[in-house]
C-alpha cells in the first residue's frame, strides 16, 4: 500500500526531471535559432540567385550522393588569403536555395564555392576520370563511373515540386517543362526552341543574363550521363550572383 | 520581430541562465539535502537484488 | 507499457511481447508495400534489407515465445542481464568494424594509388568516410551507451528494466537503424549532413526507436525501490532527450517520393546550417558528453568501490554542462555567412564550457583520492582516468578553438580531426574500454577479465595509437594552416593547395600508424573479453554467488 502512495511521488520526480532538462536544453537552441527565421539580412539583397536547373540540380544530388562535401568545404570565409586563393567571401543568399546546404567543414580539398569557370569542362572531365592526369600529386579518388552512368532523367518534376514545397520559387512552367529542360542543357545545336525555353525561364528568375551554360559537358554527345549533370553543377558554382551590385558595406548588407 | 529576439537573446537570455545556475547551485549545496546525496553516491556500491514489492 | 510488466499475470508480459511484434510486423509490411514499388533501386535495396530483418525478428521472437510454456520473461526479481550481454557484444563488433573502416580511409588519404578503384563508387572515401564516422559514434559508443544505461538504471533503480518486450525492441530496432545507415552510405544514400546523414526512412524508424528507448528508461525510473534517482541517470535521461530534440529537428525532410530513397531538407542556407551545428555540436555534447559521463558516475566509483568525490559537485556539473553546451553550436561556423552575434554568443558560451567540463572531470579523477595505487595495479581503471584525462584536454581544446582567430587558423584543417579524435579515441573510446571491461566478468559472473596483461597490452597500444595520431593530426592541421595564409616576398599566395597536400603526406603515414595500433588493441580487448566470458584463463570457474557486479571478486589475485 505505502508503495501505491509513493509511487504519484516517484513519478513526480523523473518527470521532473525530464521536463527541466527539456527545458535548459531547449533555450539555447530556441534564442540563437529561432530569431534567424525572422530575420531577413541574414540573406543579403543582391542581384543574380536562381534556383538550379533541373540539370544543376541533378549534378548537385551527385554531389551530394559521393560526399563531396566530406572533402571540399563551399564557404569562402572573408579572410584575405581565402579571398584571394579562392574569389569573393560567400553570402548567405548565395546558399538560399541551398536544401541542404553544402558549406562543408574540411579542406582535404580546396573551396569549391567559386570553382564554377576557373576551369574549362575538359579539365573537369578529365580531373574527375582520374584526378592525377592534370593533378599529379591529388589524393582525390577517380570517378570515371559518372561518365559510363546514363542520367536518369524521369521523375525530376517531382525533385522540382518538392524543392517548391520547400520555399524554392520554382514556377508551374519550371516544373512542367522539367525533363525538357533538363535535355536541353546538355544537348547544345540540337533543339534550339527548346534552349531558348531553358534559358527564358531561369534568366527570368535571376533576373539577369548570362547565368546559365549550354553545353555537352561530357564531351559525349550519344547520350547524357552523370557526369555532365556534376561538371553543370561545378560550372555553375559561385557564379549566379552580380558582385557589381553587391555593396558590402550597405546598412541592409551588414551582419 | 527579428530585434526583439535577438535582443532578448543578449539580454534576459543571459540574466536567466544566471538564476537558473544559482537555483541548481542551492539545491546542491542546501544543507538538508546533505544526507540525501550522501546515501545517493553510496547507492551503486551497494549490491541487492531486484525488489517486487 | 511499465504497468504492465509490473503485474505477474501472464497477460501483462504477454501484452508486451504481442504490441512490439504488431510494431514490428506492421513496419516489416510497410517495407514490403515499398519493396514492391520502389521509385529507385536504394529504396529496393533498403525495403529488402529492413523487410528480411524484421520477418526474421519476428520468426526468432515467436520461437521464442513458442518455448516459454507459461514461464515469464521477464520475471521481476531477477535483473534483465541479457540485453546488456548482447549490447556488450554489439559494441565490441560495431567498434572493430569501425576502427578498420577508419584505418582504410587513412591508407586511402595516404596511398590513393592502391585504395582506390576508378570504376566503383562505393569504395570512395566520400562513401566510407560517413561509415566511418557512424560506425564508431553511433554503432560502437550507441551501442555501449544503450548497454550501460540499461545495467546502471536497473542496479541504481534496483528493479527490473521496465517495459518487457520493449527494450529488446530498442536494441534490435537500434541495431537495424546502424544496418540501415551503414548501407546507405555504401549505395549512396545519403542528406549529406555531418553525423546525420541516414534519410528520411531511417530518421523516421530511429525516432520510433528512440521514443521506445525514452519510455523504458523512464518506465524502469517509475518502478524504482530507491528514493532517489542517482545521478549517473540524470546524465542518462539528459542524453536520451537531448538526442530526441535534436533528432527530430535536425531531420526535418521532406521525401521526393514516399516509395524513394531522396528528400530535400526543409531549411536553407544559412538556417539549415545553423540547425546543422546546432545539431552537430550537441551530438558531441548529448550523446560523446552526457552520455559517457554517466559512465563514469556509475562504473568509476563501482570499479574502485569508493563513492563519487563530490555529489554537490555533480549536480552543478550536470545542469550547469547541459545548459552551456546548447548553446555552443555556432563556433563551427565562425567567419562564414552566419549573424556575428550568433558566433560571438556560440564562442562566449563555448569559453564557459571550460569550467564545467572540467568540474566533471576532476570529479571523476578525485574520485580515487585515497585509492591512487588502483592506477598501478588496475589496468581497467587507469584506462578510466586517461579517459579523463583526454576528455580535460579535448575540453579545454575546444574552448581555445572556438575563439575566433584560432579558429581562423584551425577550421577546416587537420587540426579539427585531431581534436575530434583525442576526444573520440581517448575520452569516448577509453572510458567505453573500461565499461566493457568492468560490465563483461559482472555480467558472466567471473572472478576476474581472462587476461590482465592483454588490458595492460590494449592500454598501451592504444595509447600510443592515440599520441601518434593526435600528433600527427595537429602538426598537419596547423602546417597546412600556415601554408595556406603564408605570402611570399611579392605579396602573393606562396603555396598553390596541392603543394599543402603534399606537405601532409609523412603526418598521413604516422597517421596510418596510430590507427593500426588502436584498431589492434581493440582486436586484443575483443579476444580478452570473449575468453573471459567463456571462463577461460584468471575469469576461472563461474562465480557461485550468484550476485551480479561483485566488486570485490575483481581484486587481482595477488
Amino acid at each position: 500500500m505505502s508503495m501505491l502512495k509513493n509511487h504519484g511521488k516517484l513519478e513526480r520526480h523523473s518527470l521532473l526531471l525530464t521536463v527541466g532538462i527539456l527545458i535548459v536544453v531547449s533555450i539555447g537552441g530556441l534564442v540563437e535559432i529561432a530569431p534567424l527565421f525572422y530575420l531577413e539580412n541574414t540573406i543579403e539583397k543582391v542581384k543574380g540567385m536562381r534556383p538550379y536547373t533541373p540539370l544543376e540540380l541533378k549534378g548537385r544530388n551527385i554531389y551530394i550522393r559521393e560526399g563531396c562535401y566530406v572533402c571540399h568545404s563551399q564557404m569562402v570565409r572573408p579572410l584575405r588569403d581565402e579571398v584571394e586563393r579562392y574569389g569573393h567571401y560567400s553570402l548567405a543568399a548565395e546558399s538560399m536555395y541551398d536544401h541542404p546546404f553544402q558549406w562543408g567543414s574540411k579542406r582535404t580539398g580546396p573551396d569549391l564555392a567559386r570553382v564554377g569557370g576557373k576551369y574549362s569542362d575538359e579539365w573537369h572531365l578529365d580531373h574527375l576520370k582520374e584526378p592525377k592526369s592534370v593533378v599529379p600529386d591529388s589524393i582525390m579518388p577517380p570517378y570515371a563511373f559518372l561518365a559510363k552512368k546514363k542520367l536518369r532523367v524521369e521523375g525530376i518534376g517531382d525533385d522540382l515540386k518538392t524543392l517548391r514545397f520547400a520555399g524554392v520559387p520554382y514556377t508551374d512552367d519550371m516544373i512542367a517543362n522539367a525533363e525538357a529542360d533538363l535535355v536541353a542543357q546538355a544537348s547544345p545545336n540540337q533543339d534550339y526552341d527548346a534552349e531558348d525555353a531553358l534559358i527564358a525561364r531561369y534568366e527570368a528568375a535571376a533576373e539577369r543574363k548570362g547565368t546559365l551554360r549550354i553545353a555537352d559537358f561530357d564531351r559525349n554527345p550519344a547520350e547524357i550521363t552523370e557526369m555532365d549533370a556534376l561538371i553543370a553543377y561545378l560550372q555553375m558554382t559561385g557564379t549566379l550572383v552580380d558582385f557589381s551590385t553587391y555593396e558590402a558595406d550597405d546598412l541592409s548588407n551588414r551582419r | 520581430m527579428y530585434e526583439t529576439l535577438s535582443s532578448f537573446a543578449q539580454t534576459w537570455g543571459l540574466g536567466l541562465f544566471v538564476v537558473m545556475f544559482l537555483v541548481a547551485l542551492t539545491y546542491a549545496l542546501w544543507p538538508a539535502n546533505s544526507e540525501t546525496f550522501r546515501n545517493a553516491a553510496h547507492q551503486p556500491l551497494v549490491d541487492k537484488e531486484p525488489s517486487d514489492d | 507499457m511499465s504497468a504492465h510488466t509490473t503485474t505477474r499475470d501472464q497477460s501483462g508480459w504477454g501484452f508486451s511481447i504481442g504490441t512490439v511484434c504488431a510494431l514490428v510486423a506492421a513496419a516489416a509490411l510497410g517495407a514490403l508495400i515499398i519493396a514492391a514499388n520502389a521509385a529507385d533501386p536504394m529504396m529496393a535495396a533498403h525495403a529488402w534489407i529492413f523487410f528480411f530483418l524484421t520477418v526474421s525478428g519476428l520468426l526468432v521472437t515467436g520461437l521464442w515465445a513458442g518455448a516459454l510454456n507459461g514461464r515469464n520473461p521477464f520475471e521481476p526479481t531477477v535483473y534483465e542481464d541479457t540485453i546488456v550481454k548482447f549490447g556488450v557484444a554489439a559494441a565490441m563488433f560495431w567498434g572493430i568494424a569501425g576502427f578498420l573502416v577508419g584505418l582504410i580511409i587513412a591508407l586511402q588519404l595516404t596511398f590513393p594509388n592502391i585504395f582506390y578503384f576508378p570504376d566503383f563508387g562505393w569504395t570512395n572515401f566520400g562513401r566510407l568516410r560517413p561509415l566511418h564516422t557512424s560506425a564508431v559514434i553511433f554503432a560502437f559508443g550507441g551501442n555501449v551507451l544503450i548497454a550501460t544505461s540499461f545495467y546502471v538504471v536497473q542496479r541504481t533503480c534496483r528493479t527490473r528494466l521496465g517495459g518487457g518486450m520493449w527494450p529488446w525492441f530498442v536494441f534490435w530496432g537500434y541495431n537495424l537503424f546502424i544496418v540501415i545507415a551503414g548501407t546507405g552510405y555504401l549505395l549512396g544514400v545519403t542528406q549529406s549532413k555531418e553525423y546525420a546523414e541516414p534519410e528520411w526512412y531511417a530518421d523516421l524508424w530511429l525516432t520510433i526507436v528512440w521514443v521506445a528507448y525514452l519510455f523504458v528508461f523512464l518506465g524502469t525510473l517509475w518502478k524504482r525501490k530507491e528514493p532517489h534517482i542517482y545521478v549517473a541517470n540524470w546524465f542518462y535521461l539528459s542524453f536520451i532527450v537531448t538526442i530526441a530534440m535534436l533528432h527530430i529537428v535536425n531531420n526535418l525532410a521532406i521525401p521526393v517520393s514516399l516509395t524513394g530513397s531522396k528528400s530535400y531538407q526543409l531549411f536553407a542556407g544559412v538556417q539549415d546550417a545553423l540547425t546543422q551545428w546546432w545539431y552537430g555540436h550537441n551530438a558531441v555534447g548529448f550523446f560523446l558528453t552526457t552520455g559517457f559521463l554517466a559512465i563514469m558516475y556509475y562504473f568509476i566509483p563501482k570499479q574502485v568501490n569508493r563513492p563519487v568525490y563530490s555529489y554537490r559537485l555533480s549536480i552543478v556539473h550536470f545542469w550547469s554542462l547541459i545548459f552551456i553546451y546548447i548553446w555552443a553550436g555556432p563556433h563551427h561556423l565562425h567567419y562564414t555567412a552566419l549573424p556575428q552575434w550568433a558566433q560571438t554568443l556560440g564562442m562566449v558560451f563555448s569559453i564557459m564550457l571550460w569550467m564545467p567540463s572540467w568540474g566533471g572531470m576532476i570529479n571523476g579523477v578525485m574520485t580515487l583520492s585515497g585509492a591512487w595505487d588502483k592506477l598501478r595495479t588496475d589496468p581497467v581503471v587507469r584506462m578510466m582516468i586517461v579517459a579523463l584525462a583526454f576528455y580535460g584536454m579535448s575540453t579545454f581544446e575546444g574552448p581555445l578553438m572556438s575563439v575566433r582567430a584560432v579558429n581562423s587558423l584551425s577550421h577546416y584543417t587537420e587540426w579539427g580531426i585531431a581534436h575530434v579524435h583525442s576526444g573520440s579515441m581517448g575520452w569516448v573510446g577509453f572510458i567505453s574500454f573500461g565499461a566493457l571491461y568492468c560490465l563483461t566478468p559482472w555480467l558472466w559472473k567471473r572472478k576476474a577479465l581472462f587476461s590482465k596483461a592483454l588490458v595492460e597490452w590494449h592500454f598501451w597500444l592504444a595509447t600510443l595509437g592515440i599520441v601518434f595520431y593526435i600528433v600527427a593530426m595537429y602538426v598537419a592541421g596547423i602546417t597546412e594552416g600556415f601554408m595556406w595564409r603564408a605570402y611570399n616576398e611579392f605579396g602573393f599566395l606562396e603555396y598553390s593547395f596541392i603543394e599543402t597536400v603534399k606537405a601532409k603526406h609523412i603526418m598521413y603515414i604516422i597517421r596510418v600508424a596510430g590507427g593500426a595500433l588502436y584498431l589492434i588493441g581493440a582486436l586484443l580487448m575483443a579476444y580478452n573479453l570473449v575468453r573471459t566470458a567463456l571462463g577461460h584463463g584468471e575469469a576461472g570457474e563461474a562465480a557461485p554467488d550468484a550476485r551480479p557486479a561483485n566488486a570485490p571478486a575483481l581484486q587481482p589475485a595477488e
